[in-house]
């Protein structure tokens, strides 16, 4: 595509973002700042996420972008749109099929191999703002480990509902240093976290922060001994695969209070249906 | 009097004196006490005399560390060493006055909300003693000073001059300390009241306790003094003299 | 009758503290011995300098001169240490020479750990010390969560056992602090302040702005816990009253300056600088 560079950034903002991305897989878990550029996309459709891809991006990879673990929302079909466009890169639906995967809200049910690479879109990268506003002592509690005031909102949780109520966004700690913010995925992706052979990267546009995991870390999901963490179970299968295993949406269907409970990876979901066809 | 009976001293004081240096009234000098001695034995009952308001308490409070030691020495013996007092740095004299000394002074001085029974068991918590046992002792003492059970869980500051004077004896003596100091403690007590804490320095010197009292009542004064010490020469007549710093500059 | 021991450990070693924001403004020249157990009151009108001197023994502010020394006994294990788990500060600190902390050379780590394990300090306003948009239990179960604790129930009967203490209803373990009023507030503050046993207290007007009654009731129970738990106080206050029933001994301060020090009572009867002399015939005897 003419007037623009491949996969939109210019080299050198690559480069920038590269060598803080190189900083964050030597540190996993630690948010790094870099230079964020603007998008011609808004802040929260993803500009962090958008901005990390288009970094790694390569002539030959294929790209799959999903949202709430869906290829075919708008968020998605807009991002793997403007890939086409501004890489001209071959993209996928199939998790199995994709070398860069672009998500929001998800982890694919489909385990990950080694050389792929999920990028995280984050809305809030400091899991300790809820707490601190200051970023400046937020950094320290970081740098210092002060980490009680985590569980302070768990105790919190507990104490209000009977339970560790935090749903999606459910603190880690990773590799036994830093507590990180895994973004709005829920937690029964958390597990997916730890130990996952594929290297998984996370954009914030909007505070132009960066973190990573890399391939094989171990990634703890914060509990208590007596309120140990425990992922989201359902009563339901999919209505359509059967899974019993996958995370599902509940969708209605009609104006009389008929529903139904789907998987909300869609490719997991058609595959599968596929297998069973 | 028996003085040779008492073999050691256990305080002894030796040329004291007090002034008061009155910045508010253009540092007007007061001075109180001028070349006081005196030696103390264990078991023996010493009565300041001397005519009512020359300022007996100011002796007390000098050995208390209530009040600053300005030249004199003042000796505490024990069997293994003696004890310097004037020149013993402040944080020395927490552990002194809770183990060694013990002050019955005049009037209680009363914390808002504590109960009678908690005041007079202090001194022993104090030393990390059992609270069920310090509270038995506690309940034992005034009950033998006739106050009545129902006050023992009051706080004493609503209570009679008397009553207050009972709480506060039985504070000095639960501690059982070896060197007491006494400040008038029968002023506002009846008879009957008066024989208990008569009885109870009794029992005090039958231990060995050194005790430095200033009694009014000449009957008590007989009572219990085995000797007295005259104070009209080192005291008082110096200049003007109050008993309390505070009434002094008002 | 035995000489009673003459041993009076030296917990906070203070050395000659200056800070200064301008002339007269802040401490000067600060130089004094804590010793365990000791409650010290430091009185003075307000500008004396006595907030000042506070903040920086508190680790909260560096001076612009002198040390705070930090003496533990040297059997203890640091919790400071443990706490912050694999970080070290400063190379240049022997390792088993560690009974003597110098509170603004063992870098912030150390003395962050420090004041959240070992020491603690209790805010004139509670609103300073508590988190108040969340309950009283998590509140006083912050500093034991810092220290490692994950056990939800044992959390919550601590909190409930340290609420009974302090004369709270245990049974608004869940409530939040905002809902409480100043004189409970103020009693939850100390709690979360005593849950981890610190040794060491720093107190800023702990009493101030509550009614008389309401102070007479604190000022009880602060001294139980000080003798029940063994504490050492540093303890701030412009209220003479307050420090003749807390404070074993005193330093008044005024213009940045000690101006005397001696025992608590001997410092109220028998003053003997100028400026204490007038502090103490100002107030008023009821």
């Amino acid at each position: 595509m003419d007037g623009y560079n491949f996969a939109y950034l210019d080299e050198q903002t690559k480069r920038m973002i590269h060598r803080a991305l190189l900083k964050a897989v030597a540190i996993p878990g630690y948010q790094v700042p870099f230079g964020g550029r603007e998008m011609p996309m808004p802040y929260g459709w993803g500009t962090g996420g958008v901005q990390l891809t288009a970094s790694i991006l390569g002539a030959d990879d294929i790209l799959k972008v999903i949202d709430q673990g869906a290829d075919d929302t708008t968020n998605a079909v807009s991002i793997r749109h403007f890939f086409q466009r501004v890489a001209g890169v071959e993209t996928t639906t199939a998790t199995t099929a994709a070398d860069v995967i672009q998500t929001r809200h998800r982890i694919p049910e489909t385990p990950l191999r080694a050389g792929q690479i999920l990028v995280f879109q984050v809305p809030i990268p400091e899991p300790l703002r809820f707490i601190e506003p200051s970023e400046q002592e937020t950094r320290l509690m970081h740098a210092l480990e002060e980490y009680g005031v985590m569980h302070v909102k768990l105790y919190e949780d507990i104490a209000r509902y009977g339970h560790i109520a935090t749903t999606y966004a459910y603190p880690v700690k990773v590799d036994g240093r830093y507590v990180m913010d895994p973004s709005p995925i829920p937690k029964f992706d958390n597990p997916k976290l730890d130990g996952n052979p594929a290297l998984m990267l996370f954009g914030a546009g909007r505070e132009k922060r960066l973190y990573a995991i890399p391939p094989y870390t171990p990634v703890e999901s914060l509990d208590f001994e007596d309120h140990p963490f425990e992922i989201q179970r359902w009563e339901h299968s999919c209505a359509l695969c059967g899974s019993d295993r996958s995370y599902l949406d509940e969708v209605i269907t009609d104006d009389k209070g008929g529903r139904m409970f789907v998987c909300s990876d869609t490719d997991y979901c058609q595959t599968r249906r596929g297998d069973v066809a | 009097m028996h003085p040779t009976t008492y073999a050691q001293p256990r305080l002894t004081v030796e040329g004291l004196h007090k002034r008061f240096l009155l910045h508010g009234q253009g540092g007007l000098e007061i001075d109180v006490m001028r070349e006081l001695s005196l030696t103390l034995h264990a078991g023996e009952c010493l009565v300041l005399a001397g005519r009512s308001g020359i300022g007996k308490s100011t002796l007390l409070k000098m050995l208390y560390g209530d009040y600053r030691i300005d030249q004199g020495r003042i000796r505490l013996h024990f069997d293994d060493g003696e004890l310097d007092l004037e020149t013993l740095p402040a944080y020395a004299w927490h552990g002194l006055r809770r183990d060694v000394i013990g002050y019955v002074s005049q009037f209680l001085r009363v914390v808002p909300r504590v109960a009678a029974v908690d005041v007079v068991m202090e001194p022993l918590l104090a030393r990390g003693a059992d609270e069920a046992e310090s509270r038995q002792r506690a309940e034992t003492l005034l009950a033998r000073l006739n106050l009545p059970e129902r006050l023992w869980q009051l706080p004493p500051g609503t209570f009679s001059g008397g009553e207050q004077q009972r709480v506060n004896i039985a504070r000095g003596f639960i501690g059982e300390h070896p060197l007491l100091l006494l400040d008038e403690p029968t002023a506002s007590l009846d008879a009957a009241n008066r024989d208990v804490v008569i009885a109870l320095i009794g029992e005090a010197k039958a231990r060995g306790t050194a005790m430095l009292g200033i009694f009014h009542d000449e009957n008590v004064r007989e009572r219990i003094a085995d000797r007295l010490l005259p104070l009209d020469g080192s005291l008082g007549n110096l200049s003007i003299v109050s008993q309390d710093f505070r009434e002094s500059l008002s | 009758m035995k000489k009673p021991a003459q041993e009076y450990p030296v917990l906070l070693d203070v050395q000659d503290i200056t800070r200064l924001y301008g002339p007269a403004k802040g401490c000067e020249a600060i130089d004094f011995r804590l010793h365990a157990g000791e409650v010290l009151g430091i009185v003075g009108e307000s500008g004396s300098g006595k907030s000042t001197l506070l903040r920086v023994l508190a680790g909260l502010e560096a001076p612009d001169a002198g040390r705070v020394i930090y003496r533990r006994s040297s059997n203890e294990p640091e919790a400071a240490r443990t706490g912050t788990g694999k970080h070290e500060s400063g190379g240049d600190q022997k390792e088993n020479a560690e009974a003597a902390l110098d509170l603004y050379a063992i870098g912030e780590a150390r003395r962050r750990a420090l004041l959240r394990l070992e020491w603690g300090l209790v805010h004139q306003n509670p609103r300073d010390g508590l988190r108040m948009g969340v309950s009283a239990g998590a509140n006083i179960g912050e500093r034991l969560m810092a220290q490692g604790q994950r056990h939800y129930g044992q959390l919550r009967a601590t909190g409930q056992a340290w609420m009974r203490q302090v004369e709270l209803d245990p049974g608004r373990i869940d409530d939040a602090p905002r809902t409480f009023s100043g004189g409970m507030q103020q009693r939850l503050q100390i709690a979360r302040t005593l849950v981890t046993r610190p040794r060491l207290v720093f107190m800023d007007e702990p009493t101030g702005g509550l009614d008389v009654s309401v102070q007479a009731r604190l000022l009880d129970m602060l001294r139980t816990l000080v003798r029940q738990l063994g504490l050492s106080v540093v303890l701030v206050t412009h209220d003479l009253a307050v420090a003749r029933l807390l404070a074993h001994r005193l330093m008044v301060m005024r213009h940045g300056q000690v101006v005397e020090t001696g025992l608590t009572d001997q410092i109220l009867d028998d003053p003997q600088h100028e400026y204490t002399q007038l502090l103490v015939s100002s107030v008023l005897t009821p």
